[in-house]
């Protein structure tokens, strides 16, 4: 049994030409509709128990209405929405505290909001005041709050109970590092102990740290579901997307998708990784002399030509980027068919495991407004550590040790 | 039905404690306090008393004494408060959550529990302190005005009633919220508050006598001014009348749920 089942579900906002038609429509009268809009269009997925799910998508792609279905607040126009278990939903932290309240007695309101009993809260709002860090300011009114505080207590309130699910919205971006930290040391908690859990953003590293699957929304469908690194990918090739650009996914020999993205006016003939004798390799050790060769072609006049990379650790999280622009050496005026060869040579300073390179061409300092070719995974290696001491980590910094005594 | 009434049980503890949080609020701010809550409808009783007292007050029989008028007076702005507050809050409730309503699940028949939850309490002290006032007035205070709690749920259901049908309806169309005070307004000068009934042409009466709060109205002023018995049989009318605008209300409220977080 899945812990939550979305089926089929339709979403569209009717007007009618006047409210008072659309009161007939309770009553079985089909007045006439002046305009429709869809928002989401046949979303069917199902989330398993314990899963946590990453649920990204541009502005407008309907993730917010999908939550509120989810969630319980409105009603789908089609399509049905199974449940299981209690869900908990951090969508607006904050909302709804009285400012003339003090923390405390705000604590019973929205806790009583979420369900639960008097009994209940006083049994729980010992931890609450213990998790929001507030101190004294938890018998004053809510008024006197920084925002910071505010956000500290309304997250201790939604969490002080474990849901069996728990919906997170983009709410957590707020707050100092510590509380963030402290907050997601928490959602991680209740995963291990088999909450199951549905995040909305757009932070790459907050996904791919928690999740181990993402679906992306898309203008009201579902575009892609899978793995959370893949699913970014294609998230991110999309924020890109023009009308006259493709996006192409395909499958690399180690089953992964690779997602390339561009206008076409500039390609990616080859990107190939070397070692130090400048053969081709992906296997690299530890702080050798490395290079990067990325050959572009002009498949028209360009004007402004920049080649980036950047190298991505197992999970998808970047570890280093740079390109042609911030190194001060971007091209201007290509001709059609010129090709060109960029070499970044680099030490591998990286620690022990896998990686992959993602290479992009664009025509400015980012690939958001002109972005020619953009190829995830377009090399993949491993860095072997042989010939220096044993460290943890993905850079290699090392150290000169001095112990006095 | 049967799921409403459960789920509104399963949060009662938020639903008292809104309630609670409602009265504390009203006065954790104010230099005054709970005096507020008495002051509003007192000054409309002075400013009735000393404009109107002297016009009417030979025309109020049954009652002695100089302060006949305003003991009249305030009778009847008891059950009118309650009427018209239960009314408002009711009516503008789902508006004024809205935010509330599209991000948290929760029973939202609880908004209007509350809202008339903290009417009846806000009336409730009025009640204590117009028996207060009516002693030291030496104005005789009969056992007769235990009606007053069987008044209180009549006067509550009427105007939920009528209150959340226009909530709802006012979701989708606000003028409703604009042109309510105006009909109630009217309604207050044709109901016998700061007039007697018998300066009315007997005509008129007739057709006065028909509205509920007439109704209600009057039997606040035959407990509270002339010590009788309340006239049953229409009370039982009226009744019966806001448990029908009730149950309108719910069906209108079942029905426009979904379009309701679409619209807000």
């Amino acid at each position: 049994m899945s812990a939550i089942r979305v089926e089929a579900i339709n979403k569209s906002f009717l007007t009618y030409r006047s409210e008072w038609q659309r009161m007939l429509s309770w009553f079985g009268v089909k007045p006439k509709i002046t305009s429709q809009s869809d928002i989401l269009k046949d979303i069917t997925f199902s989330v398993g128990k314990g899963e946590a799910v990453g649920l990204i998508g541009q502005n407008g792609a309907g993730k917010s209405t999908l939550l509120k279905i989810i969630t319980g607040t409105m009603q789908p126009t089609s399509g049905s929405v199974a449940i299981d278990g209690r869900i908990a939903a951090l969508l607006e932290l904050g909302m709804g505290f009285n400012p003339d309240m003090t923390g405390r007695e705000n604590v019973y309101n929205s806790a009583g909001l979420m369900g639960l009993t008097h009994p209940e809260i006083s049994g729980v709002i010992g931890e609450i005041e213990a998790f929001a860090e507030i101190g004294a300011y938890f018998e004053q009114p809510v008024r006197v709050y920084s925002s910071g505080m505010q956000v500290r207590l309304a997250f201790a309130v939604a969490t002080a109970v474990r849901p069996e699910i728990l919906i997170v919205d983009e709410a957590l971006s707020v707050g100092d590092a510590y509380f963030q930290h402290k907050s997601f040391a928490r959602i991680r908690e209740f995963r291990e102990a088999g909450t199951t859990l549905l995040l909305v953003s757009h932070d790459r590293a907050s996904v791919i740290s928690i999740c181990n699957r993402a679906i992306l929304l898309s203008e009201g469908k579902v575009r892609m579901d899978g793995p959370p690194e893949q699913v970014l990918d294609l998230y991110n090739a999309l924020v890109a997307e023009k009308e006259h650009q493709v996006i192409e996914q395909s499958k690399t020999s180690d089953g992964r998708t690779r997602t390339r993205s561009g206008t076409g006016e500039a390609s990616l003939a080859s990107v190939v990784l070397r070692d130090e004798q400048g053969r081709e390799t992906d296997l690299i050790h530890v702080g050798r002399p490395t290079s990067l060769e990325i050959v572009a072609r002009a498949n028209t006049d360009i004007t402004e030509l920049v080649a980036g990379y950047m190298i991505k650790d197992r999970l998808g999280q970047v570890v280093y980027g740079t390109n042609t622009h911030h190194l001060g050496q971007s091209l201007t005026g290509l001709k059609t068919g010129e090709e060109v060869r960029f070499t970044f040579r680099f030490p591998a300073n990286l620690g022990y495991g896998n990686y992959s390179i993602a290479a992009a061409l664009h025509g400015d300092e980012n690939h958001i407004d002109r972005n020619y070719e953009w190829q995830d995974l377009a090399v993949t290696f491993s860095v072997v550590n042989a010939d220096h001491p044993k460290f943890v980590g993905l850079a290699w910094v090392e150290p000169e040790l001095e112990v006095s005594r | 039905m049967q799921g409403l009434l459960r789920s509104l049980w399963d949060y009662r503890f938020f639903i008292l404690s809104s309630i609670k949080n409602d009265f504390h609020s009203r006065f954790v701010r104010s230099k005054l306090g709970g005096f507020w809550v008495i002051l509003q409808p007192l000054s409309q009783v002075l400013i009735y008393a000393f404009i109107l007292s002297n016009l009417l007050s030979s025309r109020i029989q049954g009652v002695e004494g100089p302060y006949g008028y305003a003991i009249y007076l305030m009778a009847g702005l008891l059950a009118w408060n309650l009427f018209t507050e239960v009314l408002d809050r009711c009516m503008k409730v789902f508006v004024s959550n809205a935010n509330t309503m599209k991000k948290v699940k929760f029973p939202r028949i609880a908004l209007p529990i509350i809202a008339i939850g903290s009417s009846i309490v806000n009336n409730v002290v009025l009640f204590v302190l117009i028996n207060v006032i009516f002693l030291a007035l030496g104005h005789a205070v009969t056992p007769l005005i235990g009606f007053y709690f069987l008044l209180v749920p009549i006067v509550a259901i009427l105007a939920a009633g009528t209150g959340i049908a226009l909530g709802v309806i006012n979701v989708f169309v606000r003028d409703i919220e604009q042109v309510v005070p105006i009909i109630i307004q009217v309604l207050f000068w044709f109901t016998p508050i700061v007039y007697p009934a018998n300066v009315v042409p007997e005509a008129y009466t007739k057709i006065l006598s028909l509205s509920p709060i007439y109704v209600l109205v009057e039997s606040y002023h035959a407990i509270f001014v002339f010590g009788t018995v309340p006239n049953l049989a229409p009370l039982a009318a009226v009744t019966a009348l806001g448990l029908a605008l009730c149950g309108l209300a719910l069906f209108l409220f079942r029905r426009a749920s979904a379009d309701m977080v679409d619209v807000l």
